[in-house]
């Protein structure tokens, strides 16, 4: 028992642990309206995409948080706007300008530097080396976040079921969508630097696919996804330090178990629950 | 239309919507009045969920004018068709979603109240806590029907309550609309079930991006009308007191077919 708690005594883990529970309950809750759109990808795409923010940020001296922010914020509205017009599919249109600006994120880096920062960190995570900024600023997402899920959870669930007739029922579901996308790449930023761009998107889907598996009920789902996304996270940083491998894969890997565990006790009827949620919207 | 008493709900005056520039609506002049229980017919691509939709407010007009009475409210109900029976929501969730003026996540006592009245009025009462694609058609469409019915309308619009349904859903559907509309209710649907739907229908108009006929099911299921609507030659015979209409193509063969039935039916035997 003292051997498992052994790691609690140095500050900087209980630092990573509370990052990873807090990041991994947000991704979880998100991940679920990301998952019921269609647009499981877009976690993925978005976090390459916001790459290209960071590299321009340092490029231009700006701060961080905000230039990757609000590169991200506009790729993802990019997307949504290509989308809804229907000129060509989701899944397209995410791997054009999500590619373009992780490219362009590349390109920047390697002909002018990264202004200090370690682009490997953002690429794999680096979440024993969290700074207290990276802290509050997850903190305060993950509230902005349960906020807004928390007071449009009618509006939000209507127009993620049935976005035509939230809209025709007075539902503003333009602004909805873009608030959503907002909360999305703020989630996607904040957490970009604990879990590393590749890794986000994993952080997105699984919990919300475990929640759905167990459950037939969408308040069910959201609570069920955000506790195993803090669980994943919290269970994954401790193995990290036993096992001594990076915090990321271990976060990731400690999720996919417990999809494959929960894949196999449901059988039949989970999968036919999760059955439908690999398509692209 | 003729306004058959009662309050004025929504009009529409000299309406015309594009999608691009392609006009889907033409010229439609429509008024829809407390207690009305109106059909609107035509052939895919008539423009009838346009109409819907521009009766809901949802799409401006390009010409003419939209009047709803202020305060009214207007609840749609889409094709089940449309719907992703596949979301993880279960019937009481699904029908509070479209219930505004509440912020919080869960129902208060009076929504839960509400819930539970409404979906017991619609024979749904004991299934509550099902996934929305445990039902059978019949009650499916009874939980779109309680969604909107919570937003408490005055005015509701249904885009082909019957499409895909079977024989027994649709009578069950129909008589659960003549009880919502015998208790003032007016509502308004698009059916593409001549026969099935809008001849039992106390209103109809002929919609062909812009109104052909409107009025009674008597008035306005004529042969005539219905070639204008549909740009195919239909005959429209009497049964029971109601109209039934009949596609030419197949009338004119009734002759034939009868005789050449029986000689299949020799050849047969033979």
């Amino acid at each position: 028992m003292s051997e498992l708690l052994r790691p609690f005594e140095f500050e900087f883990f209980v630092n990573g642990v509370i990052v990873a529970t807090l990041a991994g309950a947000l991704c979880g809750l998100i991940g679920v309206y990301v998952v019921l759109k269609g647009m499981s990808y877009i976690g993925h795409g978005l976090s390459h995409a916001i790459f290209g923010g960071f590299a321009a940020s340092a490029l231009l001296g700006v701060n961080f948080f905000l230039g990757a922010g609000a590169w991200g914020f506009a790729a993802a509205m990019m997307i949504n706007g290509v989308t809804r017009r229907r000129a060509i599919g989701s899944d397209a249109a995410i791997g054009v300008i999500t590619t373009a600006s992780f490219a362009i994120g590349v390109a920047l880096i390697k002909r002018y530097g990264s202004g200090g920062k370690n682009p490997d960190s953002l690429l794999f995570g680096q979440i024993l080396g969290v700074s207290d900024a990276d802290v509050w600023l997850l903190a305060a997402v993950a509230l902005a976040a349960a906020l807004v899920v928390f007071f449009l959870y009618r509006p939000l669930l209507f127009s993620t079921f049935d976005p035509e007739v939230a809209d025709v029922s007075g539902v503003a579901t333009g602004r909805v969508d873009a608030l959503l996308t907002l909360v999305l790449a703020a989630s996607i930023l904040a957490t970009m630097t604990v879990l590393g761009v590749t890794l986000v998107a994993a952080t997105l889907v699984i919990p919300a696919v475990v929640a759905r598996m167990l459950t037939d009920s969408f308040g069910r789902m959201l609570s069920l996804a955000t506790v195993t996304g803090a669980l994943c996270g919290f269970v994954g940083m401790n193995l990290s330090y036993h096992l001594d491998i990076p915090s990321g894969p271990m976060i990731v890997l400690t999720g996919s178990a417990l999809f494959a565990l929960v894949f196999v006790a449901t059988g039949r009827r989970g999968l036919r629950r999760a059955g439908h949620l690999a398509h692209l919207g | 239309m003729t306004v058959t008493g009662g309050a004025e709900l929504v009009r529409l005056e000299r309406v015309t919507c594009r999608y691009g520039s392609e006009p889907v609506l033409i010229n439609v002049d429509l008024t829809v009045s407390t207690g009305e229980f109106v059909g609107v017919v035509g052939p895919s691509g008539s423009g009838k969920t346009t109409l819907l939709r521009t009766i809901m407010g949802a799409l401006p007009p390009l010409v003419g004018r939209v009047a709803r009475r202020s305060g009214v409210s207007v609840a749609y109900v889409p094709q089940t068709e449309t719907v992703n029976w596949n979301f993880p929501v279960t019937v009481g969730e699904c029908v509070l979603m479209a219930r505004g003026g509440r912020r919080l996540p869960w129902p208060s006592r009076e929504e839960k109240a509400d819930v539970s009245r409404t979906l017991e009025r619609l024979g749904i009462g004991n299934l509550e806590k099902r996934h929305i694609r445990q039902l059978s058609g019949g009650q499916q469409q009874r939980v779109f029907i309680a969604r909107a019915l919570l937003q408490r309308p005055q005015l509701l619009l249904m885009d082909e309550p019957t499409a895909g349904v079977d024989v027994k859903t649709r009578h069950e559907v129909l008589h659960l609309l003549h009880d919502l509309n015998a208790d003032g209710l007016a509502i308004v649907l698009t059916t593409h079930d001549l026969n099935g739907v809008a001849a039992h229908l106390p209103q109809l108009v002929c919609l062909n991006r812009e109104v052909i006929a409107a009025g009674k099911p008597g008035e306005v299921l004529t042969p005539a009308v219905l070639e204008q609507t549909y740009g195919a030659p239909m005959d429209v015979l009497e049964h029971a007191g109601m109209p039934l209409v009949v596609d030419r193509y197949e009338s004119s063969n009734v002759v034939d077919v009868t005789p050449r039935l029986r000689r299949g039916g020799q050849a047969a035997n033979s």
